[in-house]
């Protein structure tokens, strides 16, 4: 790819300032690549269904810390309640789709033709986001008025509360767990055979970093790390804070309830037990562990921290106590995370000609 | 450069796939080694080892006019939810086991059975309670009895023995063998002694330490006993801190109480109380007794009722793998003929009792009730057959 | 009903001694380093180990001693040994990233990280069975108007008190004391006033980890089952109940750890106990949002 350098304005960083085709059509096209080899790969069956299950749950893994990345590396708030609002993602959408797609003992016949699940999946698992996002007020509004360490309480607590929650709601199982949700995966699948959970993993996945993206690098998302830098300073320069708090909080607590969403029906079986602190805690290390305020870097910590749990299986015991060593060596040599608040362009400069990374 | 070395070893050992020995069997144990309950992992652990290390001394597993050594592959679960559906997959795919032993609780014994239900590959739970872990699952199948039983012979003990009207119950609210045994309990009693009867009903939560609060509520009620379906390690501090509040009236357990490791724990504030369980270890004969006697020798200390029940599921495993009367050496032939092997187990003989599956794969077998005695003996009182 | 609501304060303080002694140590290394020390809940669990075996040896080398003489060689051990392993964490783990200038949120990581080597460190040494403390003293139930409570319980709520009592003087009163308050005000300003600050953030580890020894020990005789994750719930509950008395504050810790102690009893003597945590939460949040800094935090500009 050779650009024109001499009649296109330049923006701060050196790239041009439109972006060229290559660039405007890279991500769509490596998506689509993307998802080409899934089907193929889920059709063909050339990756055992346990790969697959792992690839499945590097999504969500990248979701959740991506997600979290917007509030504890963009913003520099501190919130370990992530697991929480994955919990409301997961619910909410699991009971919708039971109540429309699947026959099930609670709630009888399915309210909808089965078949429906194809386009009624996306929208079940975009309305437990929807609903995970409104949980997020309960964290967004306390943090008007406080902020650090004060807010990790409060977000912590509203992890136990939402748990607490769901144990004593006795209609979707309290702490027996609630199933159901292959029921609709399958349904998908006799609809049209697709690999469907693959597929909308991997779609999901790119779908939070797209936004993500957006969200951040706009005009109107450089307030969160206006926020980040200093929130007097910010207020003063007309940055709406609270409003900037409330949309990169609703925002973050979505995509987390996305990931609940798919991560109860890749699972097929949801527990208020599997969404403690433990999921939260597990977040955070990813977070970090990629750097804070970079997006690629979460993504890459998504992927190896799911990558080294299976790859250390054999050790038992043993592998948690070699996963945690190996984290705190790595903070020790590199104190910023895996790629500290850069994006891979900034380290891989040569990938500008491909894609716009601000 | 470090980092590329860490991705490159991640992938080294993620793709190396194990060796594939034609005469052996290979059986997987889907179990939790770590997490919240590591001693359950540990005691199946234990107990299948010491069952490969009788087959495979005797020469291996013989199977038609072929003798296999026998190949337990124990994988953690971390006691979560997702790791056992993956822990199931790798099971099934990468290590091309023949049946799968585990997961022993509900919270992953239901997803994993999904998984291998899915996956045509046979599956027998030693542990798990929840009646949706083998409900509509042809594959998987389990060894320990449901609530639903073990709940009504609690109510029918106490009624007689402490001439009980009212009782008291407290539970663990997050773990679901606990909150559906203590459900079925308080529905039971009360159809007997009329509504009000359990006069309370107190939940904690699983790594709570403190239950001053709710006994305290419990002793002001006055029951007659109170129920205590929970796992042994908070059974001790329970017993223990009633006691400290003043309470001298008796104590009813479940199967969970079931661990030599109760007596370490509780000392003689468990001593003169009852509950229902699979096996009594006192007083056990023949092969029961041998089994523990031999585990307590190997590994130091009596085995509980995780342990005994993976011994017997695992049997049962074995017993089914003879029952098909050769091995084709396909996979898929092999795991359904396992399959309909185990459905047909006319009788099996194990230590936790003689059972045989119904259509749902939930054995039919029976409960006793079992007294601590003063020597802190688990000792046979009587035995409920369903 | 005068007896239940005794009964319900006397459980409530036992257990909100704990939180509060666990509590110091959070407060104590937060109020010198801003450091949320997530690894102190394991610390406490290491502590009561360490008990379990001091009192184990004494027990088996020396059999034939008085219970209260074991105890008196007990936690003086506990401690020394608890404060040697919060030490080694600082040392190994802490120190070096402050050095490096590291976000500090990051040094937070490590921590967590920290907590789950020592939980699975100890599941992979000692096995899966849980551990029994031994009785090294006579527990005697006494019943007075309906009331029934230990001589173990009241021992402890006093201990709690003497620790207050005695680490409120250490840091208003004491030279070292003085220099932690410092440490906390200005950072930078402090070693330019020949203040050996690594001396004083050792102390500090050694102040926070003794004192969740001294609680390991405690709660090991009170609550006699013994295992690796015994830490993890506590810990972080007892973390909230610093930040909620205002944390950096030792008068905070103390009266928070009290507060959610008396929170989560008093909900389950008067409610259905299955709402505890709902409950319990709820109106912690509710306190936040009307004292954003907790009870006895002062309100200043912070920036992360």
């Amino acid at each position: 790819m050779s650009s024109q350098p001499t009649s296109v304005a330049v923006r701060p960083d050196g790239t041009a300032a439109r972006p060229t085709a290559f660039q405007r059509w890279s991500v769509p096209a490596l998506t689509l690549a993307g998802l080409a080899v899934l089907l193929w790969v889920g059709q063909s069956g050339a990756l055992t269904k346990y790969t697959q299950t792992v690839i499945m749950f590097m999504a969500v893994n990248v979701i959740v810390s991506a997600s979290l990345n917007l509030v504890n590396g963009y913003m520099g708030e501190f919130s370990c309640g992530h697991g929480g609002f994955m919990a409301v993602g997961a619910y909410v959408s699991s009971v919708l789709g039971v109540l429309l797609f699947a026959k099930d003992r609670v709630f009888g016949p399915p309210l909808l033709p089965p078949e429906w699940a194809l386009v009624g999946f996306p929208l079940i698992v975009l309305v437990g986001g929807l609903a995970a996002a409104l949980a997020g007020l309960l964290v967004a509004i306390p943090s008007f008025r406080t902020r650090g360490d004060y807010l990790a309480i409060i977000t912590i607590a509203a992890n136990y509360i939402v748990i607490s929650a769901v144990e004593n709601l006795d209609v979707i199982g309290g702490s027996r767990g609630f199933m159901g949700m292959k029921r609709v995966v399958k349904a998908m699948g006799r609809a049209w055979d697709l690999p469907w959970m693959l597929l909308w993993s991997f779609g999901f996945a790119v779908f939070t970093l797209w936004i993500l993206r957006r969200f951040v690098y706009s005009t109107y998302g450089k307030g969160v790390m206006a926020i980040c830098q200093d929130e007097v300073a910010a207020e003063i320069m007309s940055v709406n804070t609270n409003r900037m708090k409330v949309a990169a909080f609703m925002l973050s607590s979505g995509l987390a309830g996305v990931a609940g969403g798919l991560f109860a029906h890749i699972v097929g079986y949801v527990n208020p037990g599997s969404f403690g602190i433990l999921k939260s805690t597990e977040a955070l290390v990813m977070v970090y562990l990629g750097g804070m305020g970079s997006l690629s870097g979460s993504v890459l910590s998504a992927v190896l921290f799911t990558l080294l749990l299976e790859a250390l299986r054999p050790l038992q015991i043993i592998k948690w106590i070699v996963v945690p060593l190996l984290l705190i060596l790595l903070m020790q040599f590199r104190p910023e995370g895996i790629l500290g608040n850069r994006e891979l362009a900034d380290v891989f400069p040569g990938l500008r000609r491909f894609f716009r990374f601000k | 450069m470090r980092r590329s070395w860490i991705l490159a070893a991640t992938l080294g050992l993620a793709l190396a796939a194990p060796a594939w020995a034609a005469d052996t069997i290979k059986i997987g144990f889907n179990i939790p080694l770590t997490g919240d309950i590591p001693k359950v992992g540990e005691s199946s652990k234990y107990a299948a080892e010491m069952l490969r290390e009788d087959v495979n001394s005797k020469g291996g597993l013989k199977v038609g006019d072929k003798t296999y050594k026998l190949e337990f592959i124990y994988e953690d679960n971390e006691s979560k939810a997702e790791s056992a559906v993956t822990t199931a997959l790798k099971l099934i795919e990468q290590d091309e086991v023949l049946a799968i032993v585990g997961p022993n609780s509900s919270k992953q014994a239901v997803p994993a059975g999904q998984v291998c239900d899915d996956n045509e590959t046979p599956m027998i739970s030693p542990w798990s309670t929840n009646p949706d872990t083998t409900k509509d699952r042809p594959w998987v199948f389990r060894a320990a009895f449901l609530d639903p039983f073990q709940g009504p012979v609690a109510v029918d003990f106490a009624t007689k023995t402490f001439q009980a009207k009212t009782a008291a119950v407290i539970y663990d609210l997050s773990n679901d063998y606990s909150k559906g045994l203590a459900e079925i309990f308080k529905a039971d009693f009360e159809k007997k002694h009329g509504a009000g009867s359990v006069v309370a009903f107190e939940s904690h939560g699983t790594k709570d330490q403190d239950f001053s609060a709710q006994l305290t509520k419990i002793i002001a009620a006055k029951p007659d006993f109170i129920f205590v379906p929970d796992n042994y390690n908070q059974v001790a501090l329970i017993v223990k801190q009633a006691h400290n509040l003043g309470w001298t009236g008796p104590f009813m357990g479940s199967d969970a109480w079931g661990s030599a490791e109760l007596m370490e724990l509780c000392g003689d504030d468990c001593k003169g109380h009852y509950f229902s369980t699979h096996y009594a270890a006192a007083g056990a004969t023949g092969a029961t007794k041998e089994f523990i006697e031999r585990y307590k020798a190997k590994y130091g200390y009596t085995p509980d009722d995780v342990a005994a029940l993976t011994w017997d599921a695992t049997r049962i495993v074995l017993q089914a793998i003879q029952d098909t009367g050769g091995l084709t050496g396909d996979l898929d032939k092999d795991r359904k003929a396992i399959r309909d092997a185990m459905a047909s187990i006319k009788e099996f003989d194990g230590i936790t009792g003689k059972m045989r599956f119904d259509e749902q794969g939930d054995p039919i077998k029976c409960a006793v009730v079992v007294k601590i005695n003063d020597q802190g003996e688990f000792v046979f009182t009587e035995s409920v057959c369903p | 009903m005068l007896s239940t609501i005794v009964q319900n304060l006397l459980n409530a303080l036992q257990w909100g001694s704990f939180y509060a002694l666990i509590a110091l140590g959070y407060s104590l290394v937060y109020g010198v380093l801003l450091l949320i020390n997530f690894a102190h809940g394991d610390v406490f669990m290491v502590g009561a180990y360490i008990g379990f075996f001091v009192a184990t040896f004494l027990l088996t080398q020396a059999a034939g001693l008085p219970g209260w003489v074991v105890l008196a060689v007990t936690i003086p051990a506990t401690m020394a040994l608890t404060a040697v392993v919060g030490v080694t964490l600082e040392r190994v783990a802490y120190r070096p990233l402050r050095r490096k200038g590291a976000n500090r949120l990051y040094v937070v990581i490590t921590a967590l990280m920290a907590g789950l080597i020592l939980e699975h460190g100890n599941l992979a040494l000692l096995g899966a069975s849980r551990k029994k403390f031994p009785e090294l003293i006579n527990e005697v139930v006494y019943t007075v108007g309906g009331v029934s409570f230990t001589n173990l319980k009241i021992a402890v709520i006093l201990a709690a008190f003497a620790v207050f009592v005695l680490l409120h003087f250490i840091v208003t009163r004491t030279k070292i004391g003085m220099a932690m308050r410092a440490i906390s005000y200005d950072k930078f300003a402090v070693p330019l006033m020949g203040i050996p600050i690594d001396t004083v953030i050792v102390f500090t580890f050694i102040l926070g980890s003794s004192m969740a020894g001294l609680a390991g020990v405690l709660f090991a005789m009170s609550y006699p089952v013994l295992e690796p994750y015994m830490g993890a719930l506590i810990g972080w509950k007892a973390f909230i109940a610093a930040v909620v008395g205002g944390i950096g504050d030792i008068r905070g810790a103390f009266v928070g750890g009290f507060l959610l102690g008396a929170v989560e009893i008093l909900v389950v003597a008067f409610f259905p106990s299955t709402f505890r945590d709902l409950i319990a939460f709820t109106v912690l949040l509710v306190i936040l949002s009307f004292k954003p800094t907790g009870l006895f935090g002062v309100a200043k500009t912070t920036k992360i």
